[in-house]
């Protein structure tokens, strides 16, 4: 924790996001939908010297506890990410996050002939699962898979 | 209620179901019995890709169980050339009939379009997607012509990149214990996300390697409108064909096939070869395209 502490201030009440890899913040909070529109203080750590995984990324998210459903989206690209839902500066819950088996309007196909790239009203479908260490998503409608899944996110 | 978009929708068992139906239907599609069991029902034939042996083949099984067809194609539909998405196009003409048959040049449209349907839907070939009905109808021909299905050695040969028709034939083979040989030219082999996710039993090979040994010569055409250039296209067009000398190398029980149409990958001289089935193939798509409307009407 005191690692941590160093580089961002504690939270009062919010969403800390930890052992995302490092450059791929920016990412998760794309997965997220936080940008300059949403209310939400975020603060971002980068690069912060990590013993598992020698560099890591850490994302706070203050005053919004994230639903489970939508932090597991960010297994997609930090299989490894841990979530502290933080209340009154304490950590009121931890956990690892999960890849979901399906995904909804996240991620877009690379498939050009694919019926979900069009201006029908359609929202991209797409399963995940782990492949020898890597992270795949099929898309639902073509069958194309992905395996760089940061070059497709929506 | 029961949607045919996909050969890796239907098990094994329901597969060989269809096939069975098939063989029932098959004295009624060369008109020697009667059958009205779809008396009352109408299918739309929805097509914005052109076809000729697809449409008609499921029109005249339609006609020959009693029902009633209505064809449109892209060119006709005035509603799409005004702009109407196919998710509407599905809606209102699922209001219209007991079943809809598609093509369309999307990959992943005949899906999509089930989503949005209130009858049952038909994949009748989605861009470089998916054609489960002509796999049927292959497997029927290979059943039928080779008298079993299991443990043959196929060749596949050219387009296997772009042919939806040879994509579904793989998957459905895989169940069927088959040795696969992939034959093609370099730019046209079959995609490697493909192949991984196949559990089977594969070999890139050249024919001359592979031809005394194969029970099945499946041959298709190079599509050229697949082609999103057509230099590429002229570098591969012709690059194989099937002559009597190839064909005299073949085992005198195995058989040719081709989904057909074809360009000049198969020498005409060959059609009066014994090896030839490919306009049997063709014409086992009427009872096979009867069998799975009774499945997904009745």
């Amino acid at each position: 924790m005191k690692e941590r502490e160093l580089v961002v201030s504690k939270i009062r009440e919010g969403t800390v996001i930890d052992h995302i890899p490092a450059g791929k913040a920016f990412l998760v909070l794309k997965i997220l939908r936080i940008d300059e529109k949403t209310k939400e203080t975020v603060s971002m750590a980068l690069n912060v010297p990590s013993k598992k995984m020698g560099k890591k990324d850490i994302v706070k998210v203050e005053g919004l506890f994230i639903k489970e459903d939508e932090l597991n989206k960010i297994a997609l690209i930090a299989p490894n990410a841990t979530i502290n839902m933080i209340k009154d500066y304490e950590i009121e819950k931890k956990f690892k996050v999960k890849l979901p088996e399906i995904v909804q309007g996240i991620l877009r196909c690379p498939n050009k002939m694919c019926i979900s790239n069009t201006k029908e009203p359609i929202t991209s479908i797409f399963y995940i699962k782990a492949e020898n260490g890597d992270v795949i998503a099929k898309c639902h409608y073509c069958g194309k898979k992905i395996k760089k899944i940061a070059e497709f996110l929506i | 209620m029961k949607h045919l978009i996909s050969i890796e929708d239907l098990t094994k068992q329901e597969i060989l179901k269809i096939l069975d139906k098939a063989e029932e239907f098959e004295d009624v599609a060369l008109g020697i019995r009667k059958c009205r069991i779809l008396e009352g029902k109408i299918l739309a034939n929805l097509f914005f890709e052109p076809s000729t042996r697809t449409r008609i083949s499921f029109e005249t099984a339609m006609k020959r169980l009693g029902g009633e067809v209505v064809n449109i194609s892209a060119q006709e539909a005035s509603s799409i050339a005004k702009g109407e998405t196919l998710a509407d196009t599905i809606k209102v003409v699922s209001n219209y009939c007991d079943a809809i048959v598609i093509r369309h040049f999307l990959e992943g449209a005949a899906r999509f379009a089930a989503e949005n349907s209130a009858v049952p839907v038909i994949n009748a070939g989605d861009g470089a997607g998916q054609h489960p009905t002509q796999t049927l109808l292959d497997l029927y021909t290979i059943r039928k012509e080779c008298r079993k299905l299991e443990k043959l050695s196929i060749a596949l040969v050219g387009d296997l990149k772009y042919s939806r028709t040879i994509h579904s034939l793989i998957k459905a083979l895989t169940l069927f214990n088959s040795k696969i040989y992939l034959i093609s030219p370099e730019i046209l082999s079959l995609p490697e996300d493909f192949l991984e996710e196949l559990n089977g039993n594969f070999q890139k090979a050249r024919l001359e390697e592979v031809i005394e040994e194969i029970d099945v010569l499946y041959v298709t055409r190079i599509q050229k409108e697949r082609f999103l250039d057509e230099e590429e296209y002229r570098k591969v067009a012709g690059s194989y064909r099937i002559t009597p000398q190839v064909v005299e190398k073949l085992k005198s029980d195995a058989i040719i096939l081709h989904p057909l149409p074809r360009v000049d990958e198969i020498d005409i001289k060959v059609d009066k070869m014994r090896q030839a089935r490919y306009f049997k193939q063709a014409f086992y798509g009427v009872p096979v395209r009867m069998a799975i409307l009774s499945e997904v009407m009745q």
